[in-house]
């Protein structure tokens, strides 16, 4: 909000009150053309929603209209009636929240406006959330975990009752996850609390914004509601390049190994540079390979969510003073903090979605009308045409952010218990309130009635439960908490956001008696189930040093100093996006059109030329598949290009399928570009032979009894469940009097999973979890629309020996583990080498 | 997922690959269904069933599914029908709380009845069901003394040989290429005996856990694992902590 834009209209701005007026006078500014055009549509009576870049004033505009209004109706008087909000701030981090405040703050003050902003989060004490109840602020700046406890309370009407403007900050990350589900819920209480109430949302460019549109306003059969819209487009053109480099770009892997000393001469010619990779492992490989040839010492930092919460605000601070010279980071800084001068961003690996490349190199320079500078380094010459697509995409402005897609059940829950703990319910309204969420449109009533029976009892056939019943249905059919621990419960496990149980990361040093010490300092936490995979002894790479695995004392993993230089890499989780579905056609269309290829570096095009003489290279819409030979064993490589979740379960289909046509297939490896079944038979010879089919054999009804078959057996829906019943309350994560940690749960989310399974598979939370799978985990809508494409374009190549193009899926073999299904086979193996049948008598 | 499916298509003919042990000069054999049956002596063991466990976090408002009693119960009875023992012995933590066998749907005691009827049964009362079961078959008892052998809830620190208790769940976990797999177990050195947790919302404790220090003889501790159809015999020192 600090700079002055060209586009502004010429004509004064009448809207504004002499404060204001003042105030952009004294600063030589002027007000934007968008910001008044929201003030004046909002004014108007609109929902509205504004789509702008990094740098545009977005905050300013979306607060406008709340301090015209409040500054318009002046203090209210002290002895007056009970006044509630005025506006709702909702930002997806608890840190933007805080960041808000106070920028919102200073011109505030500046203008001497009668106005009362606070913030309210995890992080609020008690006794202030206390008074804010009492005696709200005019703005409140929150996060919807807090509104989801807010409209939970006995007080929400009357706190919410005056509430006039809802402003979202950046709502197109929000909308898309679990936690925007629940939103979307709240928003449509607050609009039956306050039926004037307008919601202003705040985003980045995406790829439809009819969704959001619809999103921020009510939905009733018939009605085609929907927010108004402005977009900011300009800016300048960022300039993005691909890292040239003299050394060989290697055909697999993601570690990007070959670019350091590119990387590190490009972060010695700029002031700051932001590093971004795609997970946290590669956030420390490379962290680690740039201090080892950093003989300038220049100031290099790591950043990245499993982080000790005291590290990461040291890099943030330092960071915002300018005090580093670079920062490798993964997505936690993809959202809006001021993180102060960033000349320029380097993407290290593909950025899998255009719109995400776009929202990263929108972190460099701050400022709208001066170019950001990108560089991409492509970890293997898959990703060097991807970060070309990407490229390409980000040039004509094209976007693939994902859709906003249905409302989740377990989510529901979640809300159907908050509503009763507020106030007894009528169904008839809360059903009607619900379905006005436009995730919630598609809600049918019979479905609704199952989660209200969810959340009483636990939903289930053998109604055993109605006496222990959660909520209960009065005389007047109102449905109202049993007793006041229910709120208690719900208030302790509220929000979508579930950690998988994780351990603190403590260094310690060996005393003289070779005896671990204690109290050393914390580094951050890791995922358990990576630390139960570790014997003491192992090393790993974490928050940038080598460390030695000592042992697990109560819930914390001890770590010592490790000294050898080739760690285990760290497996534990964080982030991998798979390719977008965007860039993928991108990446196909590339490959099927040679005069593209000229722009490629050359060894990239020699390998494709190389393919093209050897096999071929598929046409756009064609699926490419080839056999070969090599070692004692037969493959078949699918160059599908969908993203690595849609191939690994095509991967888990395709095997039971060649298995029924007696092709004893072994095992299949899964990249993002494409995947690799072997087996001990010539599956070429069999696909030649008609006997099966390959048209067959990709025939979409693999998503009907295949794909259930297999889900029935799977061990990957496991971790879905887990998630689904936490948020849906049937497990608690924190009980009332037990605090405890996800370590400590008594029940084991997997066994209740076994049970349920195998005794009422129609369970409404099982219907949850697979509808959750179906989207993110095995991505079966995308393979489903993947199956339709490619119907009749099959291209069976059968080779005598290994092909260029297949290089690269073929050297991830053995480094991917096995899935839980051959968990048996390996046991068995295990037991016949490790251990004799020694106790036989 | 796996037991509970083994345990419905398990039938009396269909032998399962068992471990086969002596315990202070008994002979016993580990049934991958969780059962320890000694034929000389014609007694099946059986340990922590925690039966209504649902139930009993149903009434603190978590509404686990109430279909773990009856899963338990439909591996108990192929396990019973696999041996078809004289007498059936329950170690302990029969019931995930006292009140458990009081509010049983009846149902499930129907089902115990049956699986009871012909046989002697005897419930050995735990920690988590201290004042014994209401209103079904068998009898109930602090401990049992039968042959060389004793039966108890709790393993004790210094037990004379012979001791077959529950109570703590093992489980052992083995390492196969960066893959581990843990499962409940069996866990004896010839001398003693600790059952693995019957119940099929039981989980386990590693045989490496403080809790089990000074238990056993570790040289010729033997961790019998629970696969899906066989057991595994895993020497203490091959297995992972």
């Amino acid at each position: 909000m600090n700079q002055i834009d060209s586009a502004t209209r010429a004509e004064p701005p009448l809207l504004l009150p002499p404060p204001f007026l003042r105030w952009f006078a004294d600063k030589g500014w002027q007000p934007r053309a968008h910001q008044l055009e929201l003030l004046s549509r909002v004014e108007g009576g609109e929902s509205m929603l504004l789509i702008a870049p990094t740098g545009a004033g977005k905050t300013l505009a979306g607060f406008l209209p709340s301090l015209v209004s409040l500054t318009q109706r002046g203090k209210v008087p002290p002895g007056s009636a009970f006044t509630g909000i005025h506006t709702l701030y909702i930002s997806p981090l608890k840190a933007l929240a805080v960041d808000i405040e106070r920028n919102l703050m200073k011109p505030v003050g500046d203008m001497g406006l009668p106005v009362r902003i606070e913030n309210r989060t995890g992080d609020t004490p008690a006794s202030k959330r206390q008074r804010q109840k009492l005696n709200p602020p005019d703005i409140l700046l929150t996060t919807p975990e807090q509104v989801a406890l807010l409209l939970a309370n006995g007080e929400a009407e009357r706190f919410f009752r005056d509430l006039k403007y809802v402003v979202l900050d950046e709502l197109h990350s929000l909308v898309t996850s679990k936690r925007g589900h629940l939103l979307s819920l709240g928003l449509a209480r607050l609009r039956r609390l306050a039926p004037k109430m307008q919601a202003i949302g705040l985003s980045a460019t995406v790829a439809d914004p009819m969704d959001l549109q619809r999103w921020l306003a009510p939905q009733r059969p018939g009605e085609n509601n929907h927010a108004g819209l402005i977009t900011v487009t300009g800016g300048a053109r960022p300039e993005i390049s691909i890292l040239s480099t003299e050394e060989r770009v290697p055909w697999a892997g993601h570690s990007a190994a070959y670019a350091i000393s590119d990387i590190y001469k490009a972060i010695g010619g700029q002031k700051t540079t932001l590093l971004f990779v795609n997970t946290r492992s590669q956030a420390e490989r490379v962290f680690q390979e740039l201090w080892t040839i950093n003989d300038d010492n220049l100031a290099i930092a790591l950043h990245h969510g499993s982080l000790d919460v005291g590290q990461r605000r040291k890099v943030e601070a330092a960071m915002s003073e300018n005090r580093l010279r670079a920062v490798v980071a993964t997505s936690t800084l993809d959202l809006g903090i001021d993180w102060g001068d960033v000349d320029m961003v380097i993407h290290v690996g593909a950025p899998k979605g255009a719109s995400r490349l776009a929202q990263r190199i929108g972190r460099a320079n701050h400022r709208m009308d001066e170019p950001s500078r990108a560089i991409l380094v492509p970890a293997n010459r898959f990703e060097v045409m991807e970060c070309q697509a990407a490229l390409d995409a980000n040039y004509i402005g094209a976007q693939d952010t994902p859709p906003v897609g249905k409302g989740a059940l377990d989510v529901l829950a979640q809300h159907v218990l908050g509503m009763a703990c507020a106030a007894p319910f009528d169904p008839l309204a809360l059903y009607a309130e619900i379905t006005s969420a436009a995730p919630y449109s598609y809600l049918t009533w019979e479905t609704f009635e199952r989660i209200v029976d969810f959340v009483a009892t636990g939903g289930y056939a053998l109604r055993s439960y109605e006496r222990y019943a959660k909520i209960r249905k009065t005389p007047e059919g109102f449905w109202r908490v049993s007793n006041p621990m229910v709120a208690q419960q719900y208030r302790l496990n509220v929000g979508t956001i579930i950690e998988s149980p994780m351990l603190n990361v403590r260094m310690v040093k060996h005393n003289a008696r070779g005896a671990l010490g204690r109290g050393g300092m914390p580094l951050g936490k890791v995922e358990e189930y990576f630390i139960e995979m570790l014997s003491p002894g192992d090393t790993f790479l974490f928050s940038g040093k080598v460390l030695r695995f000592e042992g697990i004392r109560e819930s914390e993993c001890l770590v010592s100093q490790g000294y050898k230089l080739d760690p285990k890499v760290p497996s534990y989780n964080g982030g991998k996006f798979p390719l977008s579905t965007y860039l993928a056609s991108q990446v196909r269309k590339m490959l099927a059109d040679p005069s593209r290829h000229a722009t490629l570096p050359e060894q990239v095009r020699d390998w494709l030329s190389l393919q093209k003489d050897i096999s071929m290279l598929p046409k756009e819409d064609e699926l490419l598949i080839e056999t070969f030979p090599r070692g004692s064993r037969h493959y078949m490589v699918i160059y599908a290009f969908e993203g690595r979740l849609a191939h690994q379960t095509l991967g888990m289909l395709l095997t039971r399928r060649l298995d029924r046509a007696g092709l004893k297939p072994l095992g299949f490896v899964a990249t993002d570009y494409s995947l690799a079944v072997w087996g001990l038979d010539d599956m070429g010879e069999a696909f030649k032979a008609g006997s099966p089919r390959l048209a067959d054999l990709f025939d979409e009804d693999m998503l009907g009894d295949d794909l259930e078959a297999w889900l029935n057996e799977s061990f990957l829906l496991k971790r879905t469940f887990r998630n689904c019943a936490v948020i849906a309350g049937l497990i608690d994560q924190r009980h009332p009097g037990k605090e405890k940690s996800g370590r400590q749960v008594t029940v084991s989310a997997d066994l209740i999973y076994d049970v349920l399974r195998s005794h009422e598979p129609d369970h409404i939370l099982l219907e949850a979890t697979r509808n959750d799978a179906s989207t993110g985990l095995l991505e079966i809508e995308r393979l489903g629309d993947m199956l339709t494409r490619i119907k009749g374009h099959i291209t069976h190549r059968p080779l005598d020996r290994i092909s260029p193009l297949a290089v690269p899926v073929m050297l991830e073999i053995g480094k991917v583990p096995v899935g839980g299904e051959a968990q048996d086979f390996l046991l068995a193996e295990a037991a016949d080498e490790l251990f004799e049948d020694v106790v036989r008598h | 997922m796996h037991r509970i499916a083994h345990a419905i298509s398990a039938l009396p003919d269909n032998p399962a690959l068992s471990a086969r042990t002596v315990i202070n000069g008994v002979a016993a054999v580990c049934d991958p269904l969780g059962g320890l049956y000694l034929p000389d002596l014609d007694i099946l063991v059986v340990s922590d069933l925690h039966l209504e466990k649902g139930s009993a976090f149903a009434r603190r408002g978590m509404m686990l599914p109430p279909y773990d009693t009856l899963a338990t119960l439909r591996i108990l009875d192929a396990v019973i029908s696999r041996h078809n023992p004289k007498t059936v012995i329950s170690l302990g933590d029969n019931f995930h709380d006292r009140v458990g066998s009081a509010l049983m749907p009846e149902l499930f005691r129907g089902m115990i009845e049956t699986m009871a009827r012909g046989r002697e049964w005897v419930w050995i009362n735990g920690n988590h069901d201290p004042d014994g079961t209401v209103a079904l078959p068998g009898s109930c008892a602090d401990e049992l003394h039968h042959a060389s052998l004793i039966f108890r809830h709790e393993p004790s620190l210094n037990a004379s040989a012979g001791e077959i208790a529950g109570h703590l769940h093992p489980s052992a976990t083995v390492r196969r290429r960066e893959k581990y797999m843990r499962r409940a177990c069996f866990a004896t050195d010839g001398k003693r005996l600790i059952m693995p947790a019957f119940g099929v919302t039981t989980g386990g404790l590693d045989l490496r856990h403080q809790a089990m220090r000074g238990l056993f003889d570790h040289q010729s501790l033997v961790a019998h694992m629970l696969g899906r159809d066989r057991i595994y015999s895993v020497r203490f020192a091959n297995l992972l902590g």
